[in-house]
């Protein structure tokens, strides 16, 4: 084991009173991609299960994959057919890579500075909270979305949502869907209306997602066909449009144990029930269109934001579902109302959390009290 | 007889399993550890060099004078280890193989007082061996427990077969049974495992089914009768059951203890009939760099090098160490989990939701008391159901947490800081 001796032979370096001491967290970062650490149990149980953060992150990154194949192609397959020209697969593929991956460099690139700076100044070990986020961020922008917007909404997202609460797992609202917020409210005629879904888009060619159709008045007519919808060859953000894509990373997430299944369910069922009541369109349709998938899947799912007890995650999943339909259907501002429920659920997360709690000291209390009674 | 499901929970198997098999082993040395029990303050007795019997004194609790703590063997005293501060680490008594034990006098539990059990337990040292929820102390004698529990089976990895234990000294069980029913006004409940047929005729047999911690008294007393803020439950295990009859029928401390040697990395796994705090080193077969626990994984006590029994146990577990780097690690797939002591990972802050509550049959929210725990606030602790549990009852989700933090620690941590604050 070559690589393990040299990296013995530095390690005194970075340590408290090495050369470079400065550089600890990053050093151990690395480190410990590398080699999982010699470290053993020293006090309660003599034995760990082998899930670690790295292992249950890593699950939400290998869930996205199949979104990210199917948004690297869907850019080209969008671009090419706007312009009316028929391409091999290849071509299609190589002109989403050209795409996709300066989003990618800029997103890991940003945060990851950020994150390494927070964690040497912290002197604490860099959390893998964030190859997660720099993951999600590019799969939910447009794919026209300038370079430094990205950088300045990504580095809003780190340092604003997330390194002033105290880093990962303090965090009140999402951060990917902060960076994405933070530029739908900044720039909004970026991240809105017909012509950013699609990369270099011919101006003929209508550009408008299935809900920016329906919110200019459209009918289900003038839609994609739903088959369409489903496999995903429809203009939207990169990672949301294809639901099959979605589905097996969903799938994957479930079976790992890292998504709640309770806040999914939930979340279909507030978005169903929501859509039946108030809108003119078929159910089916809120569920195919947009990020709701998406949303549902990553977003809504994510531990640190979402309600933490059980009876809770049923609460906060429903909602979202139940808002994001409202907002699609009542409001007269934009056409998409995922994001802005998952935040507006993510800040009411604690207090239904309060509530759950509250009605499980009461039922403890009221025991006490009884007694109490029976004593005298 | 009632029946209890428990439904969450993980049953963890690992290598190692003891076989049906009894070896005497009388050990040279036997050592009590002050730090067996929770919340004591040892004042010693004896001297290095001093000559005892079975039931000598060896130490008090400084903070309850009538809480002795004798010899589990006749000899002499060998050393009085100290550590920090001179805090009072081991007594080790050197046997002479005689077992010439002080005689306390044999009585019939029926015919005597509630004051003269507990007296004749308090002298002859067997006292500490029943303990009380919350805070997992050695009972006070002067408390009256609202019922007290014995878990007649552990669910623990690679636990010992209690009722291979005990299945020869029955008589002296039921009468440690008949003893523990005139300490309470309440029941004594026995917890059996379902379809066990183990103390058929007990009153108060509860039978439980499902995963770890069905076992566990912690889990067994939830089921039965939480403990509310103000209450107190004793309870003790099935052989201090059979150690305090004995006391009955002979009018001597028995220190007799059957261990199981489990774990992967112990070559002669099967049963052995010792010493309280019995030195185990001359049975002790192991593999190289392998770590020797007085009890079981979840929550014994790591005894390398020391060797000696700890007092509560019956089981001592060997597994491999896990001081190695692996290349990767954290991205290889797993085939075998549990298998040695490497924390796969360092800690972290919670991130992961959902995950205790698989593994917790409280209903009480972990994370949240946890978290309460951890800042130290009294009246969170207590409002989230701090009273009903103890520290081992947190080992699974310590177990399964991927953050690494360590959850038993904090909650005894919590206890402590509840029982001086309450005190």
């Amino acid at each position: 084991m070559k690589l393990r001796d040299y990296i013995d032979k530095i390690k005194p370096n970075f340590e408290e009173g090495g050369k470079f001491a400065r550089f600890h967290s990053t050093f151990e970062a690395f480190e410990t991609f590398l080699y999982t650490p010699n470290k053993v149990t020293t006090n309660g149980a003599h034995i760990r299960s082998h899930v670690d953060m790295k292992r249950s992150l890593i699950a939400v990154v290998f869930a996205l994959i199949p979104c990210f194949l199917f948004g690297t192609w869907n850019i080209g397959y969008q671009h090419f057919l706007s312009l009316g020209q028929d391409v091999t697969f290849w071509q299609t593929v190589g002109y989403g890579l050209l795409k996709i991956i300066p989003l990618y460099l800029v997103s890991y690139i940003v945060g990851l500075v950020i994150e390494f700076t927070f964690a040497e100044i912290r002197h604490e070990e860099v959390n893998e909270g964030y190859f997660v986020t720099g993951f999600l961020i590019p799969l939910i922008m447009p794919v026209d979305v300038p370079l430094w917007m990205l950088a300045i909404a990504v580095a809003f997202a780190v340092i604003i949502g997330k390194e002033v609460f105290g880093g990962s797992g303090m965090n009140v609202v999402n951060p990917a869907l902060l960076a994405r917020a933070f530029l739908f409210f900044s720039y909004p005629s970026k991240m809105t209306g017909d012509s950013v879904w699609i990369a270099e888009k011919a101006d003929a060619y209508s550009g408008a997602t299935p809900l920016g159709t329906i919110f200019n008045g459209g009918t289900v007519n003038e839609l994609p066909s739903l088959m369409d919808m489903f496999i995903g060859t429809i203009p939207g953000s990169v990672g949301e449009t294809s639901k099959i894509a979605i589905l097996i990373g969903g799938i994957f997430l479930i079976i790992s144990g890292t998504a709640s299944l309770r806040i999914i369910i939930a979340t279909f069922a507030g978005a169903i029930a929501m859509s039946l009541m108030i809108s003119d369109i078929p159910f089916y349709y809120h569920i195919l269109m947009g990020g709701f998938m998406f949303g549902t899947i990553f977003m809504a799912t994510d531990p640190v934001t979402a309600a933490q007890t059980n009876p809770g995650k049923w609460i906060y999943g429903f909602l979202i579902g139940a808002i994001a339909i409202l907002i699609r259907v009542a409001n007269p501002g934009y056409p998409e109302g995922m994001m802005l429920a998952i935040l507006l659920m993510n800040v009411f997360a604690p207090l239904i959390d309060w509530c759950v709690v509250a009605v499980n000291v009461r039922k403890r209390k009221k025991r006490w009290a009884a007694a109490e009674r029976s004593q005298k | 007889m009632d029946k209890i499901k428990i439904k969450k929970g993980l049953d963890i198997h690992i290598e190692g399993a003891p076989s049906k098999h009894l070896e005497c082993f009388e050990p040279s040395f036997c050592a009590i550890k002050p730090s067996d029990f929770i919340g004591i303050v040892p004042k010693m007795h004896v001297d290095e060099g001093d000559e005892v019997k079975v039931g000598t004194v060896l130490f008090h609790d400084k903070n309850n004078e009538n809480i002795v703590f004798t010899s589990p063997v006749s000899g002499k005293v060998k050393a009085i280890v100290r550590g920090d501060k001179r805090a009072i680490l081991e007594v080790i008594v050197e046997s002479d193989g005689k077992n010439d034990a002080i005689d306390f006098g044999v009585a019939n539990p029926m015919n005597s007082s509630r004051n003269e059990l507990i007296d004749k337990m308090l002298h002859c040292g067997i006292w500490p061996i029943l303990r009380q929820r919350p805070f997992a102390t050695i009972a006070n004698p002067n408390d009256k427990p609202k019922h007290v529990f014995v878990s007649m089976f552990d669910t623990a990895p690679l636990a010992p077969d209690n009722d291979y234990i005990i299945e020869n000294q029955l008589d002296a069980f039921n009468v440690g049974v008949k003893v523990l029913e005139k300490l309470t006004d309440g029941n004594v409940y026995l917890g059996v495992k379902h379809g066990s047929s183990t103390c058929k005729d007990a009153i108060h047999r509860v039978s439980f089914e499902g995963p770890h911690p069905a076992g566990n008294i912690g889990t067994q007393i939830n089921a039965i009768s939480p403990i509310n803020k103000g209450e107190v439950v004793w309870y003790c295990y099935p052989q201090d059951v059979i150690t305090i009859g004995k006391l009955f029928l002979t009018g001597k401390y028995d220190s007799t203890r059957i261990f199981a040697m489990t774990g992967s990395a112990a070559k002669d796994r099967h049963y052995y009939q010792t010493r309280i705090g019995a030195d185990i080193t001359p049975i002790l077969n192991t593999e190289k760099n392998s770590r020797v626990i007085s009890g079981n994984v979840l929550t014994g006590k790591n005894i390398t090098g020391d060797n000696h029994l700890c007092f509560y146990d019956s089981q001592v577990t060997v597994i491999p160490e896990g001081n190695e780097y692996k290349l990767f690690g954290w991205l290889r797939p797993v085939f075998k989990r549990f298998t040695d002591t490497n924390t796969n990972g360092d800690t972290r802050p919670y991130i992961m939701t959902g995950q205790f509550e698989q593994v917790f049959p409280f209903d009480i929210y972990p994370m949240q008391l946890i978290k309460a725990c951890l800042i130290k606030d009294l009246e969170q602790m207590e409002e989230l159901g701090i009273y009903e549990v103890d520290a081992e009852d947190f080992a699974l989700c310590e177990v399964i947490d991927p953050s690494k933090t360590p959850i038993q620690q904090i909650i005894r941590e919590g206890l402590e800081f509840i029982r001086k604050e309450t005190n």
